[in-house]
């Protein structure tokens, strides 16, 4: 009998559940090397090189260098695993999120002033499946 | 004996501690969350415990997907404070009471609550952005801190009613430990938010405030939200908030005391970065 998991329909929202994990186990060891200092500075001198030393799939790794982070999760990785990759950039968790929604900084952070994103949201219909 | 006078419940978003080191709770945006906590410094002076047990979860931190414990509670002497990514905190390190916590493990471990031991760990913003929230910038934190992490960020994690009733556990452990303690069980984490996805920002200010409300007045029913109601009205990452839990079934009330605990102080305030700021502290009486 399959599992129940009824999170898969909340729009706009991956759940990082024992699947996508074992699907993005190295994308999310490989943040995790980004805590180390030396580990950040030859990651930041060749991005690619330091990605291929890495078992992770070239879909993850082409995710990881466009800092495309809805594809990194749709791919196994995890937010606070991806942070890693923004803190290496110098962004903050606001920057990091808020690129995750289509809108420019300033708007999200506006957005996040007024009140934040009713739970009722949906996406715009042409991001409906 | 130990005993348990209080606990505190604060969310611990990485931009407030951020704020704190980098000097800047004075600008408006930063000081609509700190004045809401100037009454619990006060308070916190006034009721100092000698221990803190301080349910957090950590970041991708300590803990990478190497190994991922569902409870794990720090038994070390101190514990370091963590870089993450952009260097450490300068806060001070956090000493913790080795001779408590291995008590509370072994008696929880026997309660069936099976805790992963750990003697070596550093502690990330889950744990330290409330320490500065509740203490300010000391040249020492002036308690002990037994760090209990729990895992939010796998799911499953664990259920609302399973942290109630370890809550529960913890208190029995506690108040059988043989030493002339007081001692504060903090929950911390939310409120409502979510990192990730289209969906990044959500914010629900009436569910978290029938969130706080129920803590408060009915915490047996507050258990029984399944996580699919925490991932759609407070955001995926609105989870956090099962460690509330975790202290609130520590209070005597839910171990048969006659009275409800009395809300000392009580905060909510939208937004810190991307998050709702909740805040709650609860004596027993």
């Amino acid at each position: 009998m399959p599992l129940d998991k009824p999170y898969k329909d909340v729009p706009g929202t991956t759940i990082f559940d024992a699947d996508q994990s074992r699907k993005g186990y190295w994308l999310n060891q490989f943040c995790m090397s980004l805590m180390k200092a030396p580990n950040r500075e030859r990651f930041k001198a060749d991005e690619r090189a330091y990605l291929d030393e890495w078992p992770m799939t070239e879909e993850q790794k082409q995710a990881v260098l466009a800092r495309d982070l809805n594809r990194c999760i749709q791919l196994g990785g995890n937010i606070y695993f991806l942070a890693k990759i923004g803190a290496t950039d110098g962004k903050s968790f606001q920057q990091m999120a808020g690129s995750m929604t289509g809108m420019s900084e300033e708007e999200y952070r506006d957005m996040m002033i007024g009140g934040g994103r009713p739970s009722t949201w949906t996406p715009p219909a042409k991001e409906q499946k | 004996m130990a005993r348990i006078t209080a606990s505190v419940y604060t969310s611990h978003v990485p931009a407030i501690g951020a704020a704190m080191d980098l000097g800047k709770t004075q600008e408006p945006y930063w000081q609509k969350v700190f004045a809401g906590y100037e009454p619990s410094r006060e308070w916190i002076k006034a009721n100092k415990p000698d221990v803190v047990f301080l349910v957090y979860n950590d970041h991708a931190t300590a803990f990478s997907l190497e190994i991922i414990p569902t409870f794990a509670i720090g038994t070390a002497a101190e514990f370091a404070v963590a870089d993450e990514g952009w260097g450490p905190r300068p806060v001070p390190k956090v000493e913790g009471h080795p001779e408590l916590a291995s008590h509370i493990a072994q008696s929880v471990i026997q309660q069936d609550f099976d805790l992963t031991i750990v003697n070596k760990m550093d502690v990330d913003h889950g744990l330290t952005v409330p320490l500065s929230l509740m203490c300010g910038q000391p040249e020492a934190w002036p308690f002990k801190v037994i760090p209990f992490a729990v895992n939010v960020v796998q799911y499953p994690v664990p259920s609302g009613k399973r942290c109630f009733m370890l809550g529960q556990a913890i208190r029995k452990a506690i108040e059988s430990f043989d030493g002339d303690l007081n001692v504060q069980v903090w929950g911390t984490g939310g409120m409502s938010h979510q990192l990730q996805g289209p969906r990044a920002g959500l914010i629900n200010k009436e569910w978290d405030n029938r969130f706080l409300d129920r803590l408060v007045d009915d915490p047996q029913g507050l258990a029984e939200v399944p996580h699919i109601e925490y991932v759609r009205e407070a955001g995926s990452e609105g989870i956090e908030l099962v460690m509330w839990l975790i202290a609130r079934g520590a209070m005597a009330d839910v171990a048969g005391g006659r009275n409800k605990p009395v809300v000392k102080h009580r905060f909510y305030h939208v937004p810190a970065s991307n998050t709702a700021v909740g805040h709650l502290i609860l004596e027993n009486t």
